[in-house]
């Protein structure tokens, strides 16, 4: 399993979605879409179209920066981060 | 016992101002979870607010509450340009309800529709084959504010007729449901070169009177009224302190009563002199009078977006003005005497209005 961690911003908007969940995954982008599985409009939190990742929004896999085809493996900890911007 | 309800977006939120005499008022929110909000509106037909909001880190989605503000939810299925093309929904900039269906109008420039009350959307169209919408989503044409669908007018009696307005490029109306489009800015001003006759204008608001025919518009350059139903426009500038500004309103039971709030079409874009004032005409645009009364009047420099300002329908009408500064302006006797209903918000980007029981 894939441990992902998700940004304050994100949990207030589904109803039961903690901030850490686990997930079976090969891809970045496989894990998020595990997610949308049970939080159905998940995925356009973070992804818009291309698909790409949402301007401000970065991924880290076992702390290294990532993409949505980035590789996790059983074990892996993913961490989506809503990048500091705004005032 | 009805009361009428202020539906205020934020670059915080949405918030309700609620009053059950026009006078005294009370405030509730933020809502949308604090996301940028750029028009919230109230449908009489459902009963739901909407609320159209794009956050910088979660991308573009309406919001809707079912219960007068109690409870919200948020949608953005099928608010999508798709994979292939490479266009992308920066924003959702505004909203209406035309018939049995919701429109939002887009950056990149774009119309989606829902026919579920905000639950799935569906493209509608992206006004393609207009003159120079080739080069829309050019960088290099992207006017300071970006361009996108930044008003709609609908006609009540048919939800199938409505006007589009594309920021920086003009006016547009389809009378097939949004199949196919018409330029309508004869004989707008501008101050620029064009490449083409009937589009490159900017219009900053286009509003409908109680008597279809009669239009009237803020433009970047003027004021404007068209008494054909928009294929034609005359300036009635003349008598204004300037001829830019965004907000303008019209009275729902007097076709030649309308309200506009000039602003410096500088970089300031704020009121005159740093005095807050409406203009109202009562003669369709032949002769304007300023509205002061309960207005700040020294270092008042205070802007109005283009949907920041709003008239209900009651017999006589009460007007109401959000800035780009956080208050709330109310009057509930057609603009002559005016009160500060909120003062310390986030930056007001619309105020809808409505009387709800």
């Amino acid at each position: 399993m894939t441990e992902i961690r998700l940004p304050g911003t994100l949990t207030p908007l589904f109803a039961g979605l903690p901030r850490r969940v686990e997930v079976e995954a090969a891809t970045v982008l496989g894990a998020i879409d595990e997610l949308e599985k049970q939080w159905p409009g998940l995925r356009d939190r973070l992804v818009e179209e291309g698909p790409a990742l949402r301007r401000h929004i970065h991924v880290y896999v076992d702390r290294e920066r990532g993409g949505l085809e980035t590789p996790v493996a059983p074990g892996s900890r993913l961490d989506v981060i809503a990048a500091i911007s705004g005032g | 016992m009805s009361k009428t309800l202020l539906t205020v977006a934020t670059r915080k939120g949405t918030f309700l101002l609620e009053s059950d005499d026009r006078r005294s008022w009370s405030l509730r929110g933020p809502y949308c979870e604090g996301w940028p909000v750029y028009h919230a509106i109230y449908d009489p037909g459902s009963g739901s607010i909407y609320a159209a909001a794009a956050s910088e880190w979660h991308g573009s989605a309406i919001w809707r509450s079912r219960d007068l503000g109690e409870t919200w939810e948020m949608s953005s299925e099928g608010l999508s340009y798709g994979d292939e093309d490479g266009r992308k929904v920066s924003k959702v900039s505004t909203l209406a309800v035309a018939g049995d269906r919701l429109l939002v109008g887009a950056e990149a420039p774009g119309i989606f529709e829902s026919r579920d009350g905000g639950s799935t959307w569906s493209l509608l169209s992206t006004l393609s084959g207009q003159h120079g919408s080739e080069s829309w989503d050019d960088p290099e044409n992207q006017p300071p504010g970006h361009l996108g669908i930044s008003g709609f007018v609908t006609d009540p009696g048919d939800s199938d007729r409505f006007f589009a307005v594309v920021q920086g490029i003009g006016a547009f109306e389809t009378d097939d449901g949004g199949s196919s489009w018409t330029p309508r800015n004869k004989g707008l001003r501008r101050d620029w070169p064009a490449d083409y006759e009937d589009v490159g204008f900017c219009v900053h608001k286009l509003v409908r009177s109680s008597e279809p025919q009669r239009m009237y518009q803020q433009n970047h350059v003027g004021m404007h009224r068209s008494d054909d139903a928009g294929r034609s426009w005359t300036e009635i500038t003349e008598g204004l302190p300037g001829d830019f500004g965004f907000a303008a309103a019209v009275h729902p039971h007097d076709r030649e009563t309308f309200y506009v709030i000039p602003v410096d079409g500088g970089h300031g874009r704020t009121m005159h002199d740093g005095k807050a004032a409406v203009w109202r005409t009562r003669d369709g645009g032949s002769s304007w009078q300023d509205l002061r009364t309960g207005l700040p009047q020294q270092n008042a420099h205070l802007g109005v977006l283009r949907q920041g300002m709003t008239i209900d329908a009651q017999d006589t009408p009460g007007v109401y003005f959000g800035t780009s500064t956080g208050q709330v302006f109310a009057s509930a006797d057609e603009g002559d005497t005016w009160s500060e209903i909120a003062s310390y918000l986030p930056a007001i980007s619309s105020v809808d209005v409505a009387v709800v029981d």
